[in-house]
């Protein structure tokens, strides 16, 4: 049987369309380190229902593969890794605030 | 340039107010994302990555100054600071909020422009060729017909719920600046043996997972019939179109499983049925449109001002060698500003940038602008005796790069940086590139040549029809670059052949400087391309160059 990969729940806020992360307490945080680190199948499930019925808050919930680091959890694929900074080109999106860096 | 009339004005308006309330009720929960998102699409605008993307119209690639204007407003108010211009002469805004979108579009109402019909499985913006109006191998200006097809398929009753999205791109040359053959119709202006001029249509281009050339389904269609079978061409892939499987629903697909002859006999059926319905009043409405689409009034003035400093100046000299193309009055350019200065990220322009274009289109291009699918921006006519001038304001804006059609003039979709289909970047990827051959100054030395770039299968960064095309593919969660051979977009297109396995991210500039290279070597002379060098050779010079370990494996 394969272990189960790590997940958060991620989506954009309805408003600024900013990447946001399900926290252990059901908020939206702005930085992955807070997400809640999901390690069992069953319960990811349950908590992107749990995610997806704040409907008028985020759009777009799914679960990603993350991992656990020294400062919470982080991303596994390198879209999800952008998603944490912003684009390449400019210092726009979260990583103009350098706290999120 | 066309100007709205009541009627325009009014649904433009009507729309932003509907949209208006629709984000209002998304807002206060009345509507569910999924009952709201066909809504906002409807209205151009797309949740992205990081954002919200507003997707603008330019309708033909054509701007005034004031639209200009009103677009580096936006982006200051509204957005970052900048716009990016893309491969169908739209602009995007990349970080809208939700709900400030009403008030962009009503700002954008302000100066006659609007997000429609950016999105969804309707008629896209029409494009057409940058030059339109003002190059000198043009037999007539096509944008009158392109303005026709955009008021007749907006928010056309019938075209609402094709299968899937619809692109149509029109040129009024017979040198090919508008990729007619990668279009779902492409019209392509020619003259008959009686010397009137009608158009070639060609249906069932287009690039994405299934990249093909398009067919020619009528040689010579009359003017005047135009609309009509534009119509029978709709109406017949509305009703075969497969609805079943979105990749399956382009019509190039319908075109294939249906059979060229068996679709060509329906559209000309279809076309017999409807053309007796059109009672000239979209004749009436074509004549209006063209009063208002006439040509500036030149002028007469001395032009030794643009030769004596073309003489002099080896700056000059390069920019207007390399980024004026010829007009249709001799004492005319036009100008092509490059939105490529190595290290940019193509086809953005800043707030500043916008403003100094309108002010150069305002004071010394009879106030027009146009947006290449190239990613760049066209002053089309400027007398030659303002040419210095024009250039120095340029320089000053760091839009003086003298690139076009050169190596470091990169077609990149926003890739992954930006866009939530994307598997892998492109504007990094092209932005190396053009940093690397600008450290070596070779890029003029290499010529024409287009390397297109796009982050996905989709192929917004048209890397199929690329002399050098790249795609970046997501290889088990690494980005990995594709490499195609031989693309054309022009009136001779192909479609470029894949190379062989794909390349590490820091991989794809070492492999194009090999590229680069070898061609340098195989070339006949300077004046070969680096596509005509392709064509004679065929592809095996080229991919020894991409990949030196085969070529040494198989030389033990």
């Amino acid at each position: 049987m394969s272990r189960f990969t790590p997940k958060v729940v991620t989506a954009n806020a309805l408003l600024e369309g900013d990447v946001v992360y399900f926290t252990e307490d059901g908020r939206w945080s702005r930085h992955h380190t807070e997400a809640e680190l999901i390690e069992d199948e069953a319960h990811a499930q349950l908590r992107l229902l749990d995610a997806s019925a704040q409907r008028n808050v985020v759009v777009g919930a799914y679960l990603a593969d993350a991992k656990a680091g020294p400062r919470g959890p982080e991303p596994v694929h390198f879209r999800e890794a952008f998603r944490t900074r912003g684009p390449s080109n400019y210092a726009h999106g979260k990583q103009e605030d350098p706290q999120n860096v | 340039m066309y100007k709205y009339n009541d009627f325009d004005e009014a649904f433009v308006r009507e729309r932003v107010a509907q949209f208006s309330a629709q984000v209002s009720r998304r807002v206060d929960g009345s509507l569910t994302e999924d009952e709201f998102r066909p809504l906002r699409l409807m209205n151009g605008l797309y949740l992205q990555l990081h954002a919200y993307m507003l997707r603008v119209a330019i309708p033909y690639g054509t701007l005034n100054s004031r639209q200009m204007r009103a677009l580096a407003l936006i982006a200051d108010t509204w957005d970052k600071g900048y716009g990016h211009f893309t491969t169908r002469q739209n602009i995007q805004f990349n970080w809208p909020k939700l709900t400030d979108v009403p008030a962009i579009l009503s700002a954008l109402a302000d100066v006659q422009m609007h997000a429609i019909q950016t999105s969804g499985n309707t008629i896209r913006n029409v494009t057409a060729d940058h030059f339109a109006g003002a190059a000198a191998d043009e037999i007539t200006d096509p944008r009158p017909i392109a303005e026709l097809l955009r008021q007749w398929s907006t928010d056309h009753p019938e075209f609402q719920f094709l299968p899937r999205k619809f692109k149509i791109a029109i040129t009024g040359s017979p040198h090919d600046r508008a990729v007619t053959k990668a279009h779902d119709i492409g019209l392509r202006m020619v003259t008959n043996d009686a010397g009137e001029t009608g158009f070639e249509v060609i249906v069932g281009g287009g690039l994405g997972r299934t990249p093909l050339i398009g067919h020619v389904v009528r040689a010579f269609l009359p003017e005047a019939d135009l609309l009509p079978y534009v119509e029978a061409v709709l109406s017949v892939y509305n009703l075969l179109g497969r609805r079943d499987n979105k990749y399956k629903a382009r019509i190039k697909i319908t075109l294939h499983e249906t059979g060229a002859a068996e679709l060509t006999r329906m559209i000309e059926d279809r076309f017999a049925e409807l053309k007796p319905t059109f009672s000239g009043a979209d004749q009436h409405l074509l004549a209006d449109i063209r009063a208002a689409f006439a040509t500036p009034v030149f002028k007469t003035a001395p032009t030794k001002a643009h030769d004596a400093l073309r003489a002099s100046d080896p700056v000059y000299r390069s920019w207007a060698d390399t980024n004026l193309a010829p007009h249709r009055n001799p004492d005319y350019a036009i100008v092509q500003v490059s939105l490529k200065a190595p290290g940019a990220t193509p086809g953005d322009a800043s707030s500043d940038q916008m403003r100094t274009l309108a002010d150069l289109a305002q004071f010394w291009g009879h106030d027009e602008l146009r947006i290449s699918h190239e990613q760049n921006v066209i002053l089309p006519h400027v007398h030659k005796g303002d040419l210095p001038a024009v250039h120095a304001i340029l320089k000053k804006a760091g839009l003086a790069t003298a690139n076009i059609g050169l190596i470091s003039d990169i077609i990149a979709c926003p890739g992954m940086d930006y866009c939530a289909l994307a598997t892998a970047r492109s504007i990094p990827v092209a932005q190396q590139i053009a940093q690397h051959f600008d450290a070596l100054d070779l890029e003029h030395e290499v010529g024409e040549i287009k390397i297109k770039i796009s982050g996905c299968i989709n192929a917004c960064g048209h890397h199929h029809v690329g002399h050098i095309g790249i795609l970046g593919l997501d290889r088990a969660g690494v980005e990995n670059y594709q490499i195609t051979l031989g693309g054309d977009a022009t009136e001779s297109a192909a479609i470029g052949e894949k190379a062989g396995p794909g390349f590490a991210y820091d991989e794809v500039v070492p492999a194009i400087d090999r590229l680069i290279r070898a061609y340098l070597t195989l070339r006949l002379e300077p004046t070969e391309t680096f596509l005509t060098a392709y064509r004679r050779l065929g592809p095996a010079p080229f991919k020894a160059a991409l990949y030196p370990e085969e070529r040494d494996r198989d030389a033990a």
